[in-house]
């Protein structure tokens, strides 16, 4: 159940125009699950690396890895 | 030591009888330290353009974690090269932030070691805010903060916010509520939802022991717990003839010594609702009429004691302006009990935050998502049944809109059959 709630949420994130979703955004790739199951699989997308947090400070948002690169953007600053 | 930058605008803010923050920053950046002497540039040329220059957003915390850092960036590391990355730390307080010395000895040494050395105490839901690292320091700072100070990052982003209590019943005898347990328990208890961001945007529990509120949870919490009793005050008729003769000072001597009290004037008179006299020898109290204002027991504090059948009330909503202006908390659960292990209360939020999940738009607090829906929705998704006392003033506003379903025919009727029965 997990596993495909997983790939239906991968694959919603990718087609996507936006590279930032918001929690709400992506249980609409799951809509046959309750929003409190849906974060524990989205937990694990985290903590498997497939999708990574990204905050405004207020607000947290979800992107995939390959978007948003903090070390490439901090490259130089130093 | 003369800093690297001028800030003649920044020097100005020195100048009134306050202390300044400015000077503050100016005494770490003559000891060497390069972040701050770029803060003081960095700031000066904000002031001097009128556009801020910090970029916001990206990083959100250590590994595992998804709140407790908010990423800063200077858009100007050209000029400032030691404020390129300032992010700040939240540190989770120890419940009615109570600390010794050394805690926060240690928590200044490493953060001059690792950070700016500038600290905020404390943010708005009670946090430690350590102003200023690199991202190469925020594991380390994590490590150091866990394994040697046995604290923890606070919440920030879409988290559950870091739970604030006043100091309760561990300095206050107005506490109603066991503020500092309830606080704790309730951080350990949700500890997922601290650190693992899920709803549509922050939610802050704060808890006051009594209505005085303290920690402010009727302006600021989405959930404030605030202490109240159920039964009458209590009333020292002995000390009510001190205060009126003048043996003892109101307000617990916080005006200076005086013998001038006007029991009249400063409390029958400013009761809300009317509900006190006195005949010079009695002081009377319609309990029944009270609304726990706490003014009378803060005026006579040894005379006044809140009764003995304490709990808390509960209220939900609050919020600072962004849309539609800031709103108070409204009541919800009048009187629960509130004692450990407080499982009535977890149930009740566990219902509230998935009502909230599936319902709240993006970055809609509860507040407004009550506001938008109507509190007979919330209600429902609660379980709980709609209670005048949750009515801001019901004696002036009788209007109720009933639940359809709880109509007989609902809103629907026959028109036809109607006129039948009346004419036009």
């Amino acid at each position: 159940m997990n596993e495909e709630a997983k790939d239906k949420i991968i694959e919603y994130v990718k087609q996507q125009k936006k590279s930032k979703l918001y929690f709400n955004d992506l249980c609409k790739a799951v809509p046959e699950i309750k929003m409190m199951q849906a974060k524990k699989v989205v937990n694990e997308l985290i903590s498997e690396g497939k999708l990574k947090y990204w905050s405004s400070g207020s607000t947290t948002m979800y992107m995939l890895p390959s978007e948003g690169d903090v070390a490439k953007e901090e490259e130089g600053m130093n | 030591m003369a800093l690297k930058h001028a800030t003649p605008m920044l020097d100005e803010l020195e100048k009134g009888p306050w202390p300044s923050f400015v000077s503050d920053v100016k005494r770490l950046a003559a000891k060497g330290n390069l972040m701050c002497e770029d803060w003081l540039g960095l700031m000066e040329l904000s002031f001097k353009e009128k556009e801020g220059h910090w970029k916001h957003g990206g990083i959100v915390g250590v590994f595992g974690y998804g709140g407790g850092v908010i990423g800063r960036y200077c858009d100007r590391p050209d000029l400032f090269p030691n404020v390129a990355h300032f992010h700040t730390m939240r540190v989770n307080q120890p419940a009615s932030k109570y600390y010794n010395s050394d805690v926060l000895r240690k928590i200044c040494d490493l953060w001059d070691a690792k950070g700016s050395g500038l600290t905020n105490m404390h943010g708005s839901t009670g946090d430690i805010v350590l102003l200023g690292t690199t991202t190469d320091q925020l594991e380390p700072i994590f490590y150091e903060l866990t394994h040697d100070l046995k604290m923890d990052l606070g919440g920030s982003g879409s988290n559950l916010r870091s739970p604030e209590g006043c100091l309760g019943m561990s300095r206050c005898e107005w506490a109603c509520i066991n503020t500092q347990d309830i606080i704790y328990d309730l951080t350990q208890e949700f500890q997922d939802a601290l650190h693992r961001p899920m709803f549509p945007y922050k939610f802050k529990f704060k808890s006051s022991g009594c209505p005085m509120d303290c920690v402010a949870a009727i302006a600021r919490a989405d959930c404030s717990i605030i202490g109240t009793w159920r039964d009458d005050i209590r009333i020292d008729q002995e000390a009510v003839k001190g205060y009126v003769g003048g043996e003892i000072v109101p307000h617990g001597g916080a005006g200076g010594p005086r013998k001038d009290f006007d029991i009249k004037a400063e409390v029958i008179d400013l009761c809300p609702t009317k509900c006190m006299a006195f005949d010079g020898k009695t002081l009377k109290i319609e309990n029944s009429d009270c609304v726990r204002c706490m003014h009378c027991i803060r005026v006579m504090p040894r005379a006044l004691r809140p009764g003995v059948d304490t709990g808390a009330t509960i209220l939900l909503g609050a919020k600072a302006p962004i849309l539609e202006g800031a709103q108070l908390s409204s009541v919800v659960i009048p009187f629960i009990k509130m004692e450990s292990p407080y499982t009535e209360f977890k149930e009740f939020v566990e219902k509230l935050w998935d009502y909230w999940m599936e319902n709240g738009k993006n970055r809609e607090r509860l507040g407004e998502l009550i506001q938008r829906q109507g509190l007979r929705e919330l209600l429902k998704a609660v379980e709980l049944e709609p209670d005048p006392r949750m009515v801001n003033t019901p004696r002036y506003n009788p209007y109720i809109f009933y639940d359809p379903e709880k109509v007989p025919g609902g809103w629907e009727h026959d028109a036809t059959e109607y006129r039948k029965r009346h004419q036009a």
